[in-house]
């Protein structure tokens, strides 16, 4: 018998029992839209991570207190000195600007409004290395710096959360922690990332968070440096400089440095390989889901074996091979996954295309890619799937004794 | 005339847990072509396990089984499926249809496993017509009487000319009139085609309208005691 005409009767017999096919169906049609949707979910998250690092700026590097792998006791913190000494472009030619930065969660107040808020204090190169622009008013600069002024420049959705809007605002003057700060002017909108939103912050002069409000044990600390290179070639360059110069300053001995230089080159192959676990997690849970699916599918095929033995008993008195058998049983297992697969691509694509909708909704630029290789992996999975548990049930009809089977009530 | 069929010394075995029952206790004979041979005996005979035999659907424990030229005891499975296909037609007591398929795609079925594409329409038609049901070949069994299916089943046993036709109580699920009906027309077959036709029976009146009746008690053939 061949392929087409296997492929025929296994449609007739399936639609026979539309009811039962369908349910066979819908377990696995659940496993592949489980698959395809949480492949799709992980590889949004990569792509939303990769791009929110990449939206930090351009050839950074982030220079932290502590080892790696915090081995190290008794760190000496980063200080204001040791970023000018990265800053000087004798000793580190590759570096193009240092920003140093101190960094809390504060509260932020006006009239009855309050909102919890990221407070950084930054210098003027902040805004630069960070790629920032303005939608009103100006930026922080050496003056403000100099005098400790109380001044504040704030993101659209902490300006939201405070006025209710975010134009118009510059010359208010807010309470940062109960200190009076007049907004110097509003940040134009970062969107939200995979570390929370980047618009829901308050910058003001590194040297006000340091007398005022974000105090640290150690005069002249700072939390983090952020670190511009020249170029995207010069970043390795300015990580062996940047490493250099501590080493001295901190006077350490090799092998033992109390703190870490980061590309973000790093920064993204350490994400990339978290959602890539992720997603292979995921991946996993639903790829239960199919066994499962593909189980269900074995069951029913047995069942009908039984309910078919005097079928099968006539087809094999009329001169059907044992080989003829096994191909219409597996054909219609086959047929049963190969057809939960399509409708499950369908309907996973379809829920990660409301996931996608649903992070829209609530601010989070966040996509679910479905991609070919998904797609292609599901149908050849659910195909695999239901002849695998098509194989058992087949044989068993397959091996069936005609005198017996023509006999059976 | 040739024989179609050559039996020799048919013995079966049948384990039945520790126990051993002989279903046939060496059974031999001879069915010429075109010869019409009714199998009787009491249930327990051993009857139903020669008609397997001859209908090459079981192997005999011992002994020699040459159908139309071809010995075929000691086939293997796929070999006798294959001779089951060209060589055999059955009709069964209770029709055996497949309940979804029409008339026309029930008798095209042996014909689907020999491998044969071409002409096969034609062929399921021409079997169709010649039990007379050429107005009926859309129709699913549900729809026909039994007298109907019972034709659909010759039907499908002829559409392979096959040497032999092997009926199992073709009446038996029939009433008197119908089953005459049916007898009748297997009959003219045999008489038109010169198909050999087996009919396994209880029933006396059918083994009369037969050339000749073989005889089985106790997995031997009645008389050779």
């Amino acid at each position: 018998m061949s392929i087409a005409q296997a492929f025929l009767e296994a449609v007739e017999s399936l639609s026979g029992n539309k009811l039962r096919s369908g349910l066979t169906v819908l377990g696995i049609v659940i496993g592949v839209a489980a698959v395809i949707a949480m492949l799709a979910v992980g590889r949004g998250a990569e792509a939303s991570i990769t791009g929110s690092i990449s939206g930090i700026g351009t050839n950074l590097l982030f220079v932290f207190r502590g080892s790696p792998d915090n081995s190290i006791r008794n760190t000496r913190p980063i200080t204001l000195a040791d970023a000018e000494a990265i800053a000087d472009p004798f000793a580190a030619p590759s570096v193009a600007a240092v920003a140093p930065i101190l960094q809390a969660n504060r509260e932020i107040s006006y009239g009855g409004e309050r909102a919890t808020v990221e407070v950084s204090g930054v210098t003027p190169d902040y805004f630069a290395v960070r790629n920032y622009e303005l939608t009103e008013g100006e930026f922080i600069t050496e003056e403000h710096l100099l005098g400790r002024a109380s001044v504040t420049l704030i993101g659209p959705e902490a300006a939201d959360a405070l006025f209710g809007r975010h134009d118009g605002i510059t010359g208010e003057t807010i309470r940062i922690d109960g200190q009076p700060f007049r907004i110097l002017g509003v940040l134009a909108s970062k969107g939200g990332g995979a570390f929370g939103s980047e618009d829901n912050v308050a910058l003001i002069p590194f040297s006000t968070a340091q007398a005022r409000l974000i105090r640290r044990s150690t005069r002249d600390q700072v939390d983090m440096l952020l670190v511009q290179a020249v170029s995207g070639n010069a970043v390795l360059m300015a990580t062996e400089e940047i490493t250099q110069i501590l080493r001295q300053r901190h006077r350490t001995p090799v092998g033992a440095d109390d703190f870490t230089v980061f590309t973000q080159q790093d920064l993204l192959t350490t994400f990339q390989s978290i959602t890539g676990i992720l997603t292979i997690f995921l991946g996993g849970i639903a790829g239960i889901s199919l066994l499962v699916g593909g189980i269900g599918i074995m069951n029913i095929m047995l069942v009908s074996v039984t309910e078919r033995t005097r079928e099968i008993g006539l087809r094999k008195a009329l001169g059907a091979r044992k080989r003829d058998i096994l191909i219409q049983f597996l054909t219609e297992s086959s047929l049963l996954s190969l057809i939960g697969g399509i409708i499950g691509i369908l309907f996973g694509w379809l829920i990660s295309f409301a996931v996608g909708q649903i992070a829209l909704a609530r601010g989070t630029a966040f996509t679910p890619l479905v991609g070919a290789d998904a797609v292609a992996l599901a149908t050849i999975f659910s195909a695999a799937v239901g002849l695998f548990f098509g194989i058992y049930p087949a044989n068993r009809a397959a091996s069936l004794e005609p005198v017996e089977a023509l006999r059976y009530e | 005339m040739a024989n179609v069929i050559e039996a020799r010394d048919l013995r079966k075995v049948y384990k039945m847990g520790e126990v051993e029952v002989e279903a046939l206790r060496g059974v031999s004979f001879e069915i010429k072509r075109g010869e019409v041979v009714a199998i009787m005996g009491p249930s327990g005979s051993g009857k139903s396990t020669l008609m397997n035999t001859l209908g090459c659907l079981d192997r005999p424990t011992s002994g020699e089984y040459v159908l139309d030229d071809e010995p075929v005891a000691s086939l293997t499975d796929d070999q006798l499926a294959d001779i089951r296909n060209r060589k055999v037609g059955f009709v069964f007591q209770s029709f055996n249809l497949l309940s979804r398929q029409t008339a026309i795609t029930n008798v095209e079925l042996p014909l689907r496993y020999s491998g044969k594409s071409s002409g096969r329409r034609q062929r399921a038609m021409d079997a169709l017509k010649a039990v007379g049901l050429e107005d009926r070949m859309t129709h699913r069994p549900t729809e026909l009487s039994g007298g109907q299916q019972q034709r659909v089943a010759i039907a499908r046993a002829i559409v392979n000319n096959p040497a032999i036709i092997m009926a199992d109580e073709p009446t038996g699920n029939l009433d008197s009139k119908v089953g005459r009906e049916i007898m009748n027309l297997l009959l003219n077959l045999n008489k038109e085609s010169g198909t050999t036709l087996i009919i396994v029976t209880h029933d006396p009146t059918i083994a009369e309208q037969t050339q000749r009746v073989i005889r089985l008690r106790d997995g031997l053939l009645d008389g050779a005691q």
